[in-house]
């Protein structure tokens, strides 16, 4: 007994260091919670909203590719969005791409389904002089490139606040510095990196209500259009989630049956050793 | 059935007899795997060994499968990657099993590692046996760094730039070493392509490790949770069928859990931040490595020297290789050793916290009841136990402890519960 | 189970009968289930090693005989390998038709090699038949070839104007793609 004392006495600083993990961090900095939503692609058995990415596409296409690339899509990808051959052959048949002819000139020609999504600058530095700096990030990736990805876009293109109109009262709730300035160029996002100097994003609010109209009267609201831009940015950051929880269901079936078996074989086996 | 050991096989196929006549593959298999004699009582801790073994063997076929489709190139390393989850056919799946089948790998090897220190399976006279797996160990800790550098997002490049970097804490050559590993002024192209190439290497060297830990395992037998040696037929059972079925049983289940990560949460144990490409302006705002490592990345910066933080990282491995030298308990199984029963588990609690401030920024504090505590002082305090432990407290408990009485063999430690049940 | 397992244990080594049957049963199937599951975890490595979908996209190509004149042939590039695309003069033409076809090496009709109606355009995958060197012919002031087709420098195989095998080591003709045109002036090969 005198032992087991002895031990709990020596093990006593390290037990307080365990019960420490659960306390929140003391963080500093963080801005307000992401927006609360449900997206179609979560969950073991989330699909994507087919309707809801094509939109998104429409808004990628007519907004957002003006200044971000999607270097790792192509045109014909979209086919797996639902859309018909000819739909995407229309669709990159409107952009010129860069080509070198047979006898090495360099021309431009009509894009094709094999082509990647063009891009609006031809190189980072380009990108980086165009926008004041700082080069708006390939879109490919995003939802996965980011912490809680597709809240945090969803919730991103709804952060826009005027900072002219914030009190002060607001400005110190969202912990500002005395000296916080709003450089020219920049603007106020409430999401985007929360700190005494934050909040600061290059891009200016790139969405509003009713700003894209659709061929299929869907509702254009921000929210509605913040949710059908993440939705397509989330299945083109893993075009193959979908049969990837397929295959997850089918395979984990087949284990947990098989684990069974193997169990009952090593029960058989065991009987006549004990 | 044990008393069937020994004996020389009777094959029944010709072909099986005139091939074991010139070159006694067959014989040496029914041997080593067949009726080698294996104590009765192991629990399923002991399946782990296997298991590290499976993950081995994943790991080796997923790879070998992705270098056909990756290039190792500073310009096309990154979409070479996602090319591979995006267009190849099935690459997605292949991926995400090597991503993810590296952490299982040491989860495995972890399990397997704690579950030697517990039942003293160190002890003469397995002390190679345990310090070929710390090889092992070493070896997997060189191979998943050089792994993550390969699809050259932000973290696996500022994780090489950090690690490699760690080398120039070497009085007078640092920086020489560091040009020399980089290949150049920076990690760049040429340290790449030498990571790719030693990538692919080092796990043939680990198998090669694990032959010979196998064959030292061989020598001296297995350890068993009762830590005493098997005294005849009774204690043992053949490896076949009885651990093929219960190895097989506890390798299915693990793949279970491994699956659950594959398709449900495949970045689960990733970063973010890889999922863009290397910038060798940028730094990401905080640079962490992968989990394996973090209770060894919360030593390094609990020290407040830069080369006494190497050292003292690099020792938190190295002192591994001392341990059946540093207990010096006549007892192996921590089950009759009832102070070191208690101090293990502290051990483990402590390299989880660890691993947890390893996770957390530097400048991290938690508030307990209103108090900042940085994270630092809990990460030394956690340090200072690690060394505590193996350098002091192992030592000493083997002196001042009085273990519980052993029992007479293992059949009687099997039987006598059962029959009391 | 349980039950089961205490019947084995109770008939000892010397079991036969129904615990022996259902036992055998249990293993032949969980064997069969692991063979299963064998054969489904080896495919995905396999079928990985199948062109992929960027490869597959690339496996048809369309291309515009704008601007290629009468008597001269361009170089293509599909699925890694040249195809030659001719435009033939009326003398190329009846120079292909004029031979005695059951004299050739490979006996193939020029009207067979051609598409009816454009029948001015050849077109062919530009791989010598014999061992797999591209033969001269194409570019202008490249020899052609005793034939007026194509000469591999490589063997020495003469073609002619309908690219089939005249004279030297090559077994075949050189093989036509398959290809539609999709109007006057585009074809799609593949």
């Amino acid at each position: 007994m005198r032992k087991l004392l002895a031990t709990g006495v020596l093990a006593l600083p390290l037990l307080a260091a365990p019960a420490a993990v659960f306390p929140a961090l003391a963080e500093a900095g963080h801005g307000p919670k992401l927006l609360d939503t449900r997206f179609s692609f979560e969950g073991p058995f989330g699909t994507i909203d087919r309707a809801a990415a094509q939109r998104g596409f429409q808004i990628y296409k007519e907004v957002c590719a003006a200044c971000h690339a999607m270097s790792l899509m192509s045109y014909r990808n979209l086919m797996d969005l639902g859309l018909s051959e000819a739909a995407v052959k229309g669709i990159a048949a409107e952009v010129q791409v860069e080509d070198v002819n047979d006898v090495g000139e360099k021309i431009e020609r009509p894009g094709k389904p094999s082509d990647r999504f063009k891009k609006p600058f031809p190189n980072d530095a380009a990108a980086a002089a165009a926008n004041g700096g700082a080069a708006p990030p390939d879109l490919s990736l995003i939802i996965k490139a980011r912490p809680n990805g597709a809240r945090y876009v969803f919730s991103l293109l709804q952060g826009y606040v005027d900072f002219d109109s914030l009190t002060d009262q607001q400005k110190a709730e969202f912990g500002l510095a005395k000296d916080y300035k709003l450089e020219e160029g920049k603007h106020f996002n409430i999401y985007f990196q929360p700190g005494e100097q934050g909040y600061k994003i290059g891009m200016a609010k790139p969405l509003s209500d009713g700003q894209v109209n659709y061929v299929d009267g869907s509702k254009n609201d921000l929210p509605s259009m913040a949710r059908d831009v993440v939705t397509f940015l989330a299945w083109a950051s893993e075009p193959h989630m979908e049969a990837r929880k397929r295959t997850g269901v089918r395979v984990v079936l087949f284990l947990l049956i098989f684990a069974g078996m193997m169990y009952a074989v090593k029960r058989k086996i065991w009987a006549d050793a004990h | 059935m044990a008393s069937m050991q020994g004996k020389p096989p009777a094959f029944n196929s010709a072909v099986v007899r005139w091939i074991d006549k010139r070159l006694p593959i067959f014989t040496f298999m029914h041997h080593e795997y067949g009726v080698f004699p294996t104590p009765r009582n192991f629990n399923y801790w002991w399946s782990f060994g296997g298991i590290a073994m499976v993950m081995l063997i994943t790991m080796i076929v997923t790879g070998i499968v992705l270098a056909m489709n990756y290039t190792p190139h500073v310009d096309y390393a990154f979409d070479s990657v996602e090319r591979i989850r995006r267009d190849v056919p099935q690459g997605w799946l292949i991926q995400y099993m090597h991503m993810n089948g590296a952490s299982f790998f040491f989860i495995a090897v972890f399990i397997h590692l704690f579950r030697g220190m517990y039942y003293g399976s160190y002890k003469n006279p397995r002390e190679l046996l345990w310090m070929l797996g710390v090889v092992i160990l070493l070896l997997m800790m060189a191979t998943a760094f050089m792994g993550y550098v390969l699809p050259w997002g932000q973290m696996s490049f500022w994780g090489a730039t950090v690690i490699t970097n760690l080398f120039s804490a070497i009085p007078v050559f640092g920086e020489d070493i560091v040009t020399f590993l980089w290949g150049g002024f920076s990690v760049d192209n040429p340290t790449l392509n030498r990571f790719f190439s030693l990538h692919y290497l080092l796990p043939f060297v680990i198998v090669g490790v694990v032959v010979l830990h196998i064959a030292a395992m061989h020598v001296a037998g297995s350890n068993n949770p009762t830590g005493i040696d098997p005294r005849g037929p009774q204690d043992t059972l053949p490896f076949s069928p009885y651990y093929v079925t219960k190895d097989g049983y506890a390798v299915v289940v693990f793949l279970i859990f491994y699956a659950i990560f594959v398709f449900f949460a495949p970045d689960f144990f990733g970063e973010p931040d890889n999922y863009t490409k290397a910038n060798p302006l940028q730094t990401p705002a905080h640079i962490v490595p992968e989990w394996y490592f973090l209770p060894f990345y919360a030593v390094l910066r609990s020290i407040p020297d830069k080369l006494g933080g190497v050292i003292a990282m690099f020792g938190a491995i190295g002192i591994l290789f001392l341990l059946p030298w540093l207990d010096t308990s006549r007892v192996r199984s921590g089950r009759f050793r009832p102070m070191f029963k208690w101090f293990f588990w502290v051990f483990v609690i402590d390299c989880l916290v660890l691993g947890w401030v390893g996770g957390n920024p530097a400048d991290a504090e938690i508030s307990i009841l209103g108090m900042h505590i940085p994270l630092l002082w809990i990460g030394r305090l956690a340090t200072f136990w690690y060394y505590f432990h193996f350098l002091i407290l192992l030592p000493l408990l083997g002196k001042i402890e009085r273990p519980l009485p052993l029992p007479a063999s293992i059949a009687d430690s099997v039987l006598k519960p059962a029959a009391a049940r | 189970m349980a039950s089961s397992s205490k019947a084995a244990t109770s008939e000892g080594g010397a079991g036969h009968g129904d615990g022996v049957g259902r036992r055998d049963f249990l293993f032949i199937a969980t064997g069969a289930t692991a063979a299963v599951g064998t054969a489904a975890a080896i495919w995905p490595f396999l079928n990985n090693m199948n062109p992929a979908a960027d490869t597959l996209a690339l496996a048809s190509i369309e291309v515009s005989l704008n601007g290629i004149e009468v008597g001269q042939a361009i170089k293509v590039s599909w699925r890694g390998k040249p195809v030659f695309i001719r435009h033939r003069t009326p003398e190329e033409i009846q120079a292909a038709r004029d031979v005695d076809v059951s004299r050739l090496p490979d006996p193939e009709d020029d009207a067979k090699r051609v598409q009816k109606g454009h029948d001015d355009w050849l077109i062919v995958v530009g791989v010598c038949t014999h061992l797999g060197c591209i033969p001269l012919g194409t570019a202008q002031g490249e020899t052609r070839g005793d034939y007026k087709g194509w000469f591999c420098p490589c063997h020495g195989s003469h073609y002619d104007t309908s690219g089939r095998i005249r004279r030297g080591p090559a077994p075949k003709n050189l093989e036509v793609p398959t290809y539609t045109f999709v109007n006057d002036t585009t074809i799609r090969i593949g």
